[in-house]
């Protein structure tokens, strides 16, 4: 039996009693799962919350189209701007539609939209979310504590719209455990592309692809942040070193990532060519645009890193090379606002609160006399105009026509080349044909002919052409008075539009 | 305190300079043959004040009027019109910072008076929400903070500082993401009690506020962290301490000699005694903060880790 008196002298470890809790230790990991817990709960709650929506929306899975929506911002994140709203929406609906095939185009719409709107939480202040979760502290108490993050923010952009990005949490949690060291993970993924197209896997090679650009976008937005920072303040960056050494180990990142991917570029354009069945073929179209994709954000990178040299010589003849003052100023950042951060905001609203009072100047009270305020009340409000200023009529001068050809030698001209798609025609014959109505027309028939041997095919498959011309060269010479060069074959090839615009809206 | 520091201004020429200073002396003598003070008649009185009325216009410039250009000549000439001149703005409890040519009659609001601006009618949400109350000070410290970057630019008088918006809100923001990241790395856990929200850290309270937000009519969110610093910098304009010169990145402004006297001497000297009421004292040596880290530790090129501050 111990005495109460024993207590007192006892070691802490053996005084009586089962711990509380355990220790803050074992609850860091809890708490850190917790929150990314929390994250998918906005998810979760979609699907919850669409039984509540006006009509009947049980069929669509809105956790999956807002997964889609930050896989899409995420992939949408540039180095100067984040995701477009209107553009997230309609790449969003492809998705939704597929989900209740009948339903109208409008509903889908406002499907992605409120899925969308609910991953910003348009309705709250902080446009964020909040989950509560209880922890132990050190000293054994159980408190309640707030997590609040977001996973789309709204960024601003140029000429004041409005972008979206995906953060930190959402990225995280939710596209991929993301937090390992950037340069790395971009290597591993590029040597596991390059095998995986190899072996022809197309279909892992694609997610590699992506995987690797989630990886060079971060990436990017890094060093756009560093560079930023060397614009601020000379000194905050050391220039000596650390800075050239970083732009330079960018730069050779940049050279050696292209090299890269113009590889890996060549590879799948040679996979693409060689593929046999639609599938493989669309994939490894998918992947040559993802890569060209990468090979873009490293050039827009490497262009920055060249401003850089330039910007930190302004910068240092502005700051380091004027004459230094005799007084000595308040250092703003380093002495307020860096102690005023980390402090507890009901301490630190008291000196934002003296600032303020200080720092806005001051108003001239307005005093109203009793006649002009019965006016201003009598004065019907001024209707406020929707349409802003009227547009000033512009003044246009008109262009000279310098044109080779006129319009009707055009039209001729294609009028003539209009084939039968069964009945092609030797270009001799065409320009024989072109003479006998204008002199000048056989020119621009010979020319469109040319223009046919090498044949626009991308830009048809995109604009879902019909009928594309096209011309063959069988080696027989032309014999014509005014042109020289062979004898095309000039025919008219019909195009499966409806099989290409399923293939493009399947690729999109 | 004010025509002293109205000396230090080049902008009048040596003869007149001369001039002011063997003016009083003259004076001096007589005071001291009559013994009674030079006789003030209502007329510089009414002077005195038209020319304080002039220093409440702030976004008037004396180079743009040339009676407010000779009350200054005045003031700055005849010692007893300049005490008049004083007079009047402390009775009207105003507070001369400066009188020149290139601030003009520099007057701001002391405290309690009517001219000056008070948080509740600045921001309605501001009196009722503390976090909203927050942010519209911490706006108007970023402001300043990045108007004047280093402790140099806000004493050297011929400095004009450069802002953006959106630049205000990105520094502020990155300066919250290094706390945020020490206190991860100290394994702190930064959420705040639930019953507590008053001990809940400065920079969550802006790191957690979104930076900008769609609206219907296309308008900057009056809650998001643009929309509180582009209010602070409107405001700031309208007192004729900033001057708008673009429309990029939110808007671009640069600053005014009174808006650098203005927290120079106001604004930072309250905010500063303040903090060290509180018990935070801040030591520097007048040197920049914003330096290179010790060892290069920040320059690894950790995700979103781009601003390397050391405080």
């Amino acid at each position: 039996m111990t005495s109460p008196a024993y207590t007192d002298n006892a070691a802490p470890q053996l005084s009586a009693g089962p711990r509380p809790a355990p220790g803050p230790a074992a609850d860091e990991g809890l708490s850190r799962r917790l929150r990314a817990l929390a994250c998918t709960a906005p998810l979760h709650d979609l699907d919850v919350r669409k039984a509540n929506l006006a009509g009947e929306y049980t069929v669509y899975a809105m956790a999956e189209v807002a997964l889609a929506a930050i896989d899409q911002v995420t992939l949408h994140m540039d180095f100067d701007t984040g995701a477009d709203h209107e553009q997230i929406v309609a790449k969003l609906l492809p998705r939704v539609a597929a989900q209740a095939p009948r339903r109208p185009a409008a509903e889908h719409e406002r499907v992605a939209r409120w899925v969308l709107e609910n991953l910003i939480n348009v309705g709250s202040v902080d446009r964020g979310f909040r989950a509560v979760y209880g922890t132990f502290g050190t000293d054994g108490v159980y408190v309640r504590r707030d997590y609040d993050f977001k996973l789309i923010e709204e960024v601003p952009g140029y000429g004041g719209s409005v972008y979206l990005r995906a953060t930190d949490e959402a990225v995280n949690v939710l596209v991929g455990a993301l937090d390992t060291d950037v340069t790395s993970a971009q290597i591993a993924a590029e040597v596991k592309l390059e095998v995986l197209i190899s072996r022809g896997r197309l279909a892992d090679a694609q997610l590699a692809a992506e995987q690797a650009r989630y990886r060079t976008v971060q990436y990017a937005e890094t060093l756009r942040k560093t560079l930023e920072a060397t614009r601020r303040n000379v000194r905050a960056v050391d220039w000596l070193n650390a800075v050239p050494d970083m732009i330079a180990e960018a730069l050779d990142h940049v050279a050696d990532r292209y090299r890269h991917e113009n590889a890996i570029l060549t590879n799948i354009r040679k996979a693409r060519d060689e593929a046999e069945g639609p599938e493989h073929k669309r994939r490894a179209a998918e992947l040559v645009d993802i890569v060209k994709d990468c090979i873009r954000r490293h050039t827009q990178l490497q262009s920055r890193l060249l401003e850089a040299g330039p910007l930190f010589r302004a910068e240092q003849d502005r700051q380091a090379f004027a004459t230094p003052t005799a007084r000595t100023g308040l250092d703003l950042y380093g002495q307020l606002v860096a102690p005023l951060l980390p402090l507890p905001v009901e301490q630190a609203i008291r000196v934002t609160d003296a600032f303020f009072a200080h720092g806005t100047g001051l108003r001239t009270p307005t005093s109203v006399r009793v006649g002009d305020l019965v006016d201003m009340l009598l004065t019907p409000p001024l209707e406020r105009e929707h349409l802003g200023a009227e547009m000033p009529e512009p003044d246009l001068i008109a262009t000279p026509d310098d044109s080779r050809f006129s319009e009707e030698q055009l039209a001729s001209a294609m009028n003539l080349l209009d084939l039968e798609h069964d009945a092609p025609r030797r270009l001799s014959g065409l320009l024989a044909e072109a003479r006998r109505s204008d002199p000048d027309l056989p020119y621009l028939v010979a020319l469109l002919a040319v223009h046919a041997a090498s044949p626009p095919v991308g830009t048809a498959y995109r604009q879902g052409e019909r009928r594309l011309l096209f011309a063959v060269d069988d080696g027989t010479r032309l014999d014509d008075p005014e042109f020289g060069g062979a004898d095309l074959i000039v025919g008219m090839a019909l195009l499966d539009a409806a099989g290409m615009a399923a293939d493009r809206s399947e690729a999109s | 305190m004010s025509d002293h520091r109205a000396e230090h201004t080049d902008a009048w020429s040596e003869p007149t300079a001369g001039y002011a200073t063997a003016r009083p002396a003259t004076e001096g003598d007589a005071a001291h043959e009559t013994a009674a003070p030079p006789a003030v008649t209502p007329a510089d009185a009414a002077d005195a004040a038209r020319l304080v009325a002039f220093g409440l216009q702030p976004k008037l410039m004396p180079a743009r009027d040339a009676e407010y250009a000779e009350l200054l000549r005045r003031y700055r000439e005849e010692t007893p019109f300049a005490r008049l001149a004083d007079a009047v703005a402390t009775g009207l409890g105003l507070v001369v910072l400066e009188v020149s040519t290139r601030a003009g009659m520099a007057v701001t609001a002391g405290e309690d008076s009517v001219f000056a601006v008070r948080m509740g009618d600045y921001a309605r949400r501001a009196s009722s929400d503390s976090a909203d109350r927050f942010l519209h000070g911490l706006a108007h410290l970023a402001v300043a903070a990045m108007a004047f970057p280093r402790p140099e630019d806000l004493a050297d008088d011929a400095y004009i500082g450069r802002i953006t918006v959106n630049g205000i809100d990105a520094f502020v923001r990155q300066a919250c993401h290094r706390l945020e990241e020490r206190a991860a790395e100290h394994g702190d856990n930064t959420d705040p009690a639930t019953d507590a929200p008053g001990l809940e850290a400065a920079w969550r309270i802006y790191a957690r506020r979104s930076a900008t937000g769609a609206t219907k009519d296309a308008r900057r969110l009056a809650g998001s962290t643009t929309g509180i610093v582009g209010k602070a910098v409107a405001f700031l304009t309208d007192s004729g301490f900033l001057q708008r010169t673009g429309d990029d990145a939110g808007g671009a402004f640069r600053t005014t000699a009174r808006y650098q006297l203005q927290v120079r001497d106001m604004a930072g000297t309250a905010a500063m005694a303040e903090l060290l009421e509180l018990g935070v004292v801040p030591v520097t040596d007048g040197t920049a903060t914003l330096l290179p880290p010790p060892d290069g530790d920040d320059l690894e090129l950790a995700a979103d880790a781009g601003l390397p501050f050391h405080a």
